[in-house]
């Protein structure tokens, strides 16, 4: 494929279903590591009622009301799973499980109450996203990347999830060591002075932040997805842990790459006419990784099974 | 049982606070709707070394988290040094029950000790040969030189143990907190962290040991603190630790072969 061909056509796509999945496969080590990777598939149902409430409110499909929608209801579910979870003292999957379902409801509720039913606001769109429909009209080869005119024309969604995925960066580096101390041992980690509270807080926050984010451009099967799996598969090639975010951006990265490419003209080499859903791909061969490296993969044994569950 | 508890809390009362590494007044820690910590004083003496005893469920561990900050309490004050324990952390180190955490966690042994360095360290600092250095000595001092760069999954207990020990080294503190370090061990474990601790006590540092082996109680310690729910004795072995005490704190928990044993131990 030639620049003129990639550049309008795939490199926005390709470089934003990137983006979303590292963002998303980020955080998601951590929460895989204090088993809330749940947290990710509860954010991405909460949304919803945000999402239609912004749209009630404003009455337009626009996407900063709509994010700010949804991450306010992320915030919501976030406050009401600790508080349920300390109040009622239950495991968080069950804390998980009460607030996404009831907020999920909801959300369909309202939905279905209001006369929202004339615009495109589908289960299918936010199920799938619609990756490759973001591209990049005002290029015309690799040379528009330093065009400023043809540069402004660049999708939104783009800008956004860059933002995020440098903010989730920056997030992980500064609190590095008190993520990993407390991630491992939350009750040394509060004796040498760390927030563990403020700070377990922050990283769900972080994740609600990049879901949101991921959710608003490639839809929600991506975000469950990259916050399980490619931390998972990692986790299996390394004892490490500096080692297994490393091969959580590789895996994230592959599973945009390949799905991508796979979605887009594997049904063709397949003999089939249509292309098929670029996210449903990237999720899929992030669940293949996921299954090779169970089977194959070098550290995939528990060594270290806690004496009390 | 309250009698006893009102002797002894009155002697020790009367010391001043301000000295005490850790000082605590009036704790009560609830998990629902039964208290498991019940208005507790206690205040540990400088330099000694003390073990928390009591039978299973006395709140011995939750005193202790409680105490750190680790567990919210209901009500009750700890000071550590005469200070407010918040501005004290630097010169407190905590030792959690082996089992508290998920030793599948992917990290070496070295990791786990640097751990300890958090607080020299902070957020950004960066990591030197002299960090690591430490770091290493710590390890040798009990005896896990070798296992540095293992995944903490593959050590035995007794391993595991040694190394939360070594981190705890690390931070270089002036009150050592262990919560059961002699549980599930092996015996040789049992005899390299026994020789750290005296080592500590024998430095002027002073150590807090929650610990569940009566048998033990006179070989390895100077000071008891004996709990079941409320506090039932504190002060040296030879006056908190009698078969009057231990009876207050089992109750019938304990065979009266097993005080009768104990009372020919204590003399």
């Amino acid at each position: 494929m030639s620049g003129e061909e990639f550049v309008p056509l795939s490199l926005t796509p390709l470089l934003i279903g990137i983006f979303a999945a590292v963002a998303c496969a980020l955080p998601g080590n951590f929460l895989v590591l204090r088993k809330q990777a749940l947290i990710g598939d509860a954010i991405s149902h909460v949304v919803l009622p945000g999402i239609v409430v912004a749209f009630l409110l404003t009455g337009v499909i626009s996407a900063w009301p709509m994010m700010l929608g949804a991450a306010g209801a992320a915030l919501v579910a976030v406050v009401m799973i600790e508080a349920i979870r300390r109040l009622g003292r239950i495991e968080p999957g069950a804390a998980m499980g009460v607030v996404f379902t009831t907020m999920f409801a909801g959300g369909v509720l309202l939905l279905e109450q209001t006369d929202t039913s004339s615009v495109h606001l589908d289960v299918e769109h936010a199920l799938y996203g619609n990756l490759e429909s973001l591209i990049w009209l005002d290029a015309t080869g690799w040379s528009s990347l330093l065009d400023a005119e043809a540069l402004a024309g660049l999708p939104v969604e783009l800008g956004r999830i860059a933002a995020t995925l440098i903010g989730v960066i920056a997030f992980i580096w500064l609190f590095w060591r008190p993520l990993k101390i407390s991630t491992f041992d939350e009750g040394f980690a509060r004796t040498m002075g760390i927030r563990t509270n403020v700070l377990g807080l922050a990283l769900v926050v972080v994740a609600a932040i990049a879901a949101v984010a991921a959710f608003d451009a490639v839809g929600s099967i991506i975000v469950i997805a990259m916050f399980i799996c490619p931390p998972a598969a990692a986790r299996m090639m390394t004892n490490q842990l500096e080692r297994q975010i490393g091969w959580s951006i590789v895996f994230a990265t592959t599973s945009a790459i390949v799905g991508y490419v796979f979605a887009g003209y594997g049904p063709l080499w397949l003999g089939a006419a249509d292309a098929v859903s670029a996210a449903g791909m990237i999720a899929t061969i992030s669940g293949v990784i996921l299954a090779v490296t169970a089977l194959f993969g070098p550290c995939r044994k528990r060594a270290g099974a806690p004496a009390q569950a | 049982m309250l009698e006893l508890a009102s002797v002894n809390g009155i002697a020790n009362a009367d010391e001043a606070l301000g000295d005490s590494p850790l000082a605590i007044r009036g704790l009560t820690v609830s998990y629902g709707q039964k208290p498991a910590v019940f208005s507790v004083d206690m205040t540990v003496q400088a330099g000694a070394m003390t073990a928390i005893i009591g039978p299973n469920g006395a709140g011995k561990s939750t005193m202790l988290k409680a105490a750190l900050g680790i567990v919210k309490p209901l009500s009750g004050q700890v000071t550590a040094f005469g200070k407010p324990l918040e501005d004290q952390r630097a010169r407190i180190a905590y030792v959690p029950q082996r089992a508290s955490v998920d030793w599948d966690f992917p990290t070496r042994v070295i990791d786990v000790v640097l751990m300890g360095l958090y607080r020299e360290l902070g957020l950004l600092g960066r990591l030197r040969g002299r960090h690591k250095a430490k770091a290493m000595e710590c390890l040798n001092r009990v005896g896990m030189r070798d296992f540095a760069d293992r995944q903490i999954g593959q050590l035995s207990g007794g391993q595991q143990q040694r190394v939360f020990l070594a981190r705890s080294l690390a931070q270089d503190a002036d009150l050592y907190l262990l919560d059961e370090p002699f549980a599930g061990v092996d015996a040789a474990t049992e005899k390299a962290i026994i020789a750290v601790l005296k080592s500590l006590k024998d430095a002027g540092k002073t150590v807090v040991v929650v610990h569940h082996d009566l048998a033990t109680v006179t070989d390895y310690f100077d000071h008891v603190f004996l709990i079941n729910t409320r506090k039932v004795a504190e002060g040296p072995v030879d006056t908190a630790f009698t078969a009057e005490t231990l009876q207050a704190a089992y109750g019938g928990r304990l065979a009266t072969a097993q005080i009768d044993q104990l009372s020919r131990a204590v003399g």
